[in-house]
């Protein structure tokens, strides 16, 4: 553990690391309760994913091997950035590969294979309020909380299926967790809220600028809201993956010229490639 | 029908630090009855109201309500989540302000069917057609049900306000004012409607106006406050007729006559 000199492990100094846990502690006792937390100024702009930082920097050991993506992708420049800074500041060894990696700090995605127990998920939030755009009132958003009065978020998707004929949500789609709290699971797609429910994985979500830290332990059950006559349905994809030929996965429409042409791509890149390097091929591999 | 009060207030007092928001109000209040609270302004009536929705806590007496049980409880006593609980399925608030009472960018389905949400349905269609049905019964064309509050006028949005409330069929409702800024011709339809429900639903009704004609069309029982106190109760034909109190009698005759 050989970090950059005059920086402590992980950049964070020892007394805000264990404020950091102590709150990650709490918010894993209660699933989807959020934890305020003192927020540290960071090396790098709010809404850059700040809190997701502060929470990786205080579950790092040097054993760690860190794995960092924005979007699906690892080869970003916010996930690039990331990698770096853990890198020089605390020493320890990153990869790309989900299936190696021990922490994985994502910002809008859960990778398309499965977790494994051990691993831990740490998601950048922006909100992590899922009652905000409803009710404005911190004061009132928590005392919503405390009495789980979650009407108010059934009316969000009402005005969605009365405006669109389905629910139109499509990301920032709100859970319950373990029957009790109503949690944003930040902006993932919808497509990945499947992936939360029942995860081996500990599945912890930092906000920086509005200090919160909220948690989903392994093998918790969490549920997407929805109405008995609207289930809930995650996103479904026409085609497969153009270069791995992958079907059931969250798809990026890349755009290749400009006359119109497009094809739709993983957007998770590691997924992509151990695909493409065990022989599957999409239609426009090679092109 | 039984003889144990609804709603039975004891010696409710509220000050707003050296000045008396209402002082030693009492009174009993039973199923399908409508007692209405007059006075100039500032004489506590909204304070009264707010008192007994537990939106304020006074700082003597006390307000009992008998539950569907048949339990009479001290609402002081209940828990907030049960405090809540009674007054999105128990009771209703109908604001002097329908801003104030309704969600404006919500669709006018969305906020009659809210209270439904609110205490676990989960069914669209059926959150739907409640709510359609309640927007037929206080004569909005239920085609306006995917419009916002916003393009309503305000006496369709009074009525929202009360479509809102009376969903879940609550049996005690407070109304604040709720004619105050309508033109006199909307203001008796609405007035019309509240009373066919009343007789309809059996509603108990507290009503708070500075309005004779209305508190003469629709209340059975008065109560006249000044400074926060109450001044003179009785039948709403005797109080407004056989004034006791001078200051009634003033109010009474300041009544202008078209």
């Amino acid at each position: 553990m050989t970090g950059a000199i005059g920086y402590n492990f992980a950049y964070l100094d020892e007394q805000t690391k264990r404020m950091i846990r102590r709150a990650i502690l709490k918010a894993i006792a209660i699933p989807g309760y959020q934890v305020p937390f003192a927020s540290r100024e960071m090396p790098m702009p709010y809404g850059w994913g700040t809190g997701g930082v502060q929470v990786t920097a205080a579950v790092l050991g040097p054993r760690d091997v860190l794995k960092v993506i924005d979007q699906g992708a690892d080869d970003t420049t916010n996930a690039v950035s990331i990698r770096a800074f853990f890198r020089n500041t605390a020493g320890i060894a990153t990869t790309t590969r989900t299936s190696e990696a021990t922490v994985i700090q994502t910002r809008h995605r859960i990778p398309e294979g499965r977790l494994h127990e051990g691993q831990i998920l740490v998601f950048q939030v922006p909100i992590p309020e899922p009652l905000r755009f409803l009710e404005p009132r911190e004061t009132e958003t928590r005392r919503l909380h405390a009495l789980a009065e979650y009407g108010l978020m059934q009316v969000k998707l009402y005005e969605d299926i009365s405006r669109h004929g389905h629910i139109a949500t499509t990301y920032a789609y709100p859970v319950a967790v373990e029957g009790r709290y109503v949690m944003d699971p930040s902006p993932t797609p919808k497509f990945d809220n499947p992936k939360m429910d029942n995860s081996p994985a500990l599945q912890l979500f930092g906000a920086g600028r509005e200090r919160r830290i909220y948690a989903v332990p392994p093998y918790t059950n969490v549920r997407s809201l929805d109405f008995e006559d609207h289930p809930f349905r995650a996103q479904e994809f026409a085609e497969p993956c153009a270069l791995c030929g992958a079907i059931g996965v969250y798809l990026d429409e890349v755009v290749m010229d400009d006359r119109g042409r497009r094809m739709f791509v993983c957007s998770d890149t590691d997924h992509c490639e151990t695909r493409r390097a065990a022989g599957h091929r999409g239609g426009a591999f090679g092109l | 029908m039984t003889n144990v009060p609804l709603l039975s207030v004891e010696g409710l007092t509220m000050r707003y630090g050296t000045r008396t928001g209402c002082a030693d109000v009492s009174f009993d209040l039973h199923d399908g009855e409508v007692l209405a609270v007059v006075g100039e302004s500032g004489s506590g009536k909204t304070t009264l109201l707010r008192l007994l929705a537990q939106e304020l806590a006074p700082d003597a007496g006390r307000v009992r309500y008998r539950m569907r049980d048949g339990g009479v409880r001290d609402l002081a006593t209940l828990d907030e989540a049960a405090q809540r609980l009674l007054a999105r399925t128990e009771w209703g608030y109908i604001r002097q302000d329908a801003t104030d009472g309704l969600r404006m960018s919500v669709s006018a389905g969305g906020n009659a069917g809210e209270r439904l949400m609110a205490i676990g349905m989960r069914h669209y269609g059926q959150i739907r057609g409640a709510a359609s049905d309640w927007l037929r019964r206080v004569e909005i064309d239920p085609a306006r049900i995917d419009e916002t509050p916003q393009s309503f006028s305000g006496g369709m949005r009074q009525r929202l306000q009360i479509a809102r409330n009376l969903i879940t069929e609550p049996r005690l409702v407070l109304m604040d004012e709720p004619t105050s800024g309508l033109d006199v011709s909307v203001q008796a339809r609405l007035l019309d409607l509240v009373r066919g429900l009343v007789t309809e639903l059996g509603l108990a009704i507290v009503i708070v106006t500075h309005d004779l004609a209305v508190a003469r069309l629709l209340s059975h029982r008065m109560m006249v406050m000044r400074r926060g106190c109450v001044i003179e109760t009785g039948l709403t034909d005797r109080v407004l007729d056989d004034p006791e109190a001078p200051y009634t009698q003033l109010l009474v005759s300041s009544v202008l006559a078209a």
